[in-house]
C-alpha cells in the first residue's frame, strides 16, 4: 500500500506492505536509524518515537496507523548543531554507555518534559519506566532529565 | 524479527463502515485500535487476521461521561485518560489503581479499554475491574446494538461475548449511592504481567455493606468473579474478620498455574491478600475513611 507519513516534519513515501510497523518504515525509508530496533515485544522502549507529541512504541505501532500524523524520531532533537537539552543532560552526566536504550529515552525525556517541565524523581522515574537499560542503573538518566528539566534549550 | 503474517488493511471513518466492512470481509476480519495486544499476538502468529479495519479514527468513540446514573465510557478510550480522568478517579477510583499498574506509560498512550477487554486475557486487570464493578457491555452488531452484563461477556480464555461481525462499543458503570472501589496488583517489575490481581467495589448503608463486587485477575484461566464472597459480604458490617473470610474464599475459589511467577499456593496466598486489601481500601473509600 502507498503510505505517505510525516516525520520529523518532512513527508516520507512509500509503496510498503501494510504489515509493515513503524520502526521498520522509520528505520528503512528515510534511513533514520536513531530509532532503535530492540526488544519487538514492547517492554524494552528502545524504539520510542512521539506520534502528536505522545511517545508510542514505534515496534507496536503499524505503519499504516501513522498516516495524517505527526512522527519525530531523535534525530529531530538537534537543530542546527546545538543538543536538546535531554541529549546535554545525558552528556553532562553520564547517562549512558552502550548507548543502545539511549534514542528511547532521549524521547520519552522529551515527552515527559514537554507535558510537565519541572517533574519530581518519582514522575521521571515513573515516565522512563516502560524504557529498560541495562547499563546505568537508571541512576544517571534520572539526573540527566533533571538537569534537562533545569536547564531550557536557550541555556543549552 | 517478528512481523505479522500479511493482511489487507483499511481505516474505518465511521462505526457503520466498520460494522459494514466486518460484515462483508467475514469472520477473518479483526477490528485494531491501540493494536498493543493484537499486534503481539500477530507478531506470534497466535493471530493470523486477513484483514485489519483500522478503528483509531472513529474518536467519537473516545469518551468518559456521566449520564442520568450511569458512567459511560467509550471503547476507544486509552489507558492514559482512563488513568487521568478526574471523574473516574472520584466515581470509580478503582480505575485509577488498575491504570497505574496497567503496563507502563508509554504503551498506555496507545492501548484502549475495549482492546483490553477484547483480549480477554486472564491477567488483563480491566477486565478485573470491570466485573468488580458490574459493568454493561455495549456492543454494536449488523443488527444493531446490545448490551451484555460482565457476567455473560468473559466467555473462555481469550474469548469473550463479542461475536464475528461485532464491535465492544461502551462500557457502562452503573452509579450508586456510597460506592467505593479499589484495585490491588503485584508485579514483578513494572509492565510485567500481574502475579495477582484483585478488584473490589462496594456500595454501602450506613455502616453495612448493602452490596459488593470482588473479582481476581490472573490466577485461573479468565478473570475469576468472586460470587461467593460477594454473598458473604452483602449485609455484613465492614470489619477485619470479614475481609479475611473475603480472602479466604478469594484463595480457595481461584485456580492459579504454576509459572515462573510463582508456584501455586503462593499465589493462592497473594489472591487472598489481595482480596482483602482490595476490599478494606474500597471500604475506607466508601467510608470516606481512606488513610
Amino acid at each position: 500500500m502507498e503510505l505517505s507519513i510525516e516525520i520529523n516534519g518532512e513527508r516520507v513515501a512509500r509503496d510498503v506492505e501494510a504489515r509493515t510497523l513503524l520502526v521498520h518504515f522509520i528505520r528503512d525509508t528515510p534511513g533514520l536509524t536513531g530509532t532503535h530496533w530492540g526488544c519487538d515485544t514492547s517492554n524494552c522502549g528502545a524504539c520510542v518515537v512521539l506520534m502528536d507529541g505522545r511517545p508510542i512504541k514505534s515496534c507496536t505501532t503499524l505503519a499504516a496507523m501513522c498516516e495524517g500524523h505527526e512522527i519525530r524520531t531523535v534525530e529531530s532533537l538537534e537543530v542546527d548543531g546545538v543538543l536538546d537539552p535531554v541529549q546535554q543532560g545525558f552528556h553532562e552526566t553520564h547517562a549512558l554507555q552502550c548507548g543502545f536504550c539511549t534514542p528511547g529515552m532521549l524521547m520519552t525525556a522529551r515527552a515527559l518534559l514537554d507535558e510537565n517541565p519541572e517533574p519530581t524523581e518519582h514522575e521521571i522515574r515513573t515516565a522512563i519506566s516502560g524504557a529498560i537499560c541495562r547499563c546505568t542503573g537508571y541512576k544517571n538518566i534520572v539526573a540527566a532529565i533533571r538537569w534537562a528539566a533545569e536547564h531550557s534549550r536557550q541555556e543549552v | 524479527m517478528q512481523t505479522p503474517a500479511p493482511f489487507e488493511y483499511e481505516r474505518a471513518t465511521s462505526l457503520e463502515g466498520a460494522l459494514a466492512s466486518l460484515e462483508k470481509l467475514g469472520p477473518n476480519a479483526r477490528v485494531i485500535a491501540g493494536g498493543h495486544s493484537l499486534l503481539p499476538m500477530m507478531k506470534l502468529r497466535l493471530a493470523t487476521p486477513e484483514h485489519l479495519i483500522d478503528i483509531n479514527d472513529l474518536t467519537d468513540l473516545a469518551y468518559i461521561r456521566e449520564e442520568a446514573d450511569e458512567i459511560a465510557i467509550g471503547a476507544l478510550t486509552r489507558h492514559v485518560d482512563l488513568l487521568e480522568s478526574e471523574l473516574l478517579a472520584e466515581r470509580f477510583p478503582i480505575f485509577r489503581d488498575a491504570e497505574t499498574v496497567i503496563a507502563d506509560p508509554v504503551v498506555r498512550n496507545r492501548g484502549t479499554i475495549g482492546g483490553s477487554l477484547c483480549q480477554a486475557d486472564a491477567a488483563e486487570d480491566l477486565s478485573a475491574v470491570c466485573t468488580a464493578c458490574k459493568a454493561r457491555i455495549a456492543i454494536h452488531g449488523p443488527g444493531g446494538a446490545r448490551t451484555v452484563p460482565i457476567g455473560e461477556f468473559h466467555v473462555g480464555p481469550y474469548t469473550t461475548a463479542v461475536a464475528d461481525g461485532e464491535i465492544l462499543t461502551e462500557i457502562r458503570l452503573p452509579l450508586r449511592a456510597a460506592a467505593g472501589s479499589a484495585h490491588e496488583k503485584v508485579e514483578r517489575r513494572a509492565g510485567d504481567w500481574a502475579i495477582a490481581a484483585a478488584s473490589a467495589a462496594v456500595w454501602m448503608d450506613g455502616g453495612m455493606i448493602a452490596d459488593a463486587g470482588v473479582a481476581l485477575g490472573a490466577v485461573g484461566l479468565t478473570t475469576i468473579h468472586l460470587s461467593r464472597a460477594e454473598d458473604l459480604l452483602r449485609g455484613s458490617s465492614p470489619s477485619d474478620e470479614l475481609f479475611a473470610q473475603a480472602g479466604e474464599i478469594a484463595s480457595a475459589d481461584c485456580s492459579p498455574m504454576s509459572d515462573g511467577r510463582g508456584p501455586i499456593d503462593y499465589k493462592r496466598h497473594l489472591a487472598g491478600v489481595l482480596a482483602q486489601r482490595a476490599l478494606r481500601r474500597a471500604v475506607a473509600r466508601a467510608l470516606h475513611q481512606e488513610a
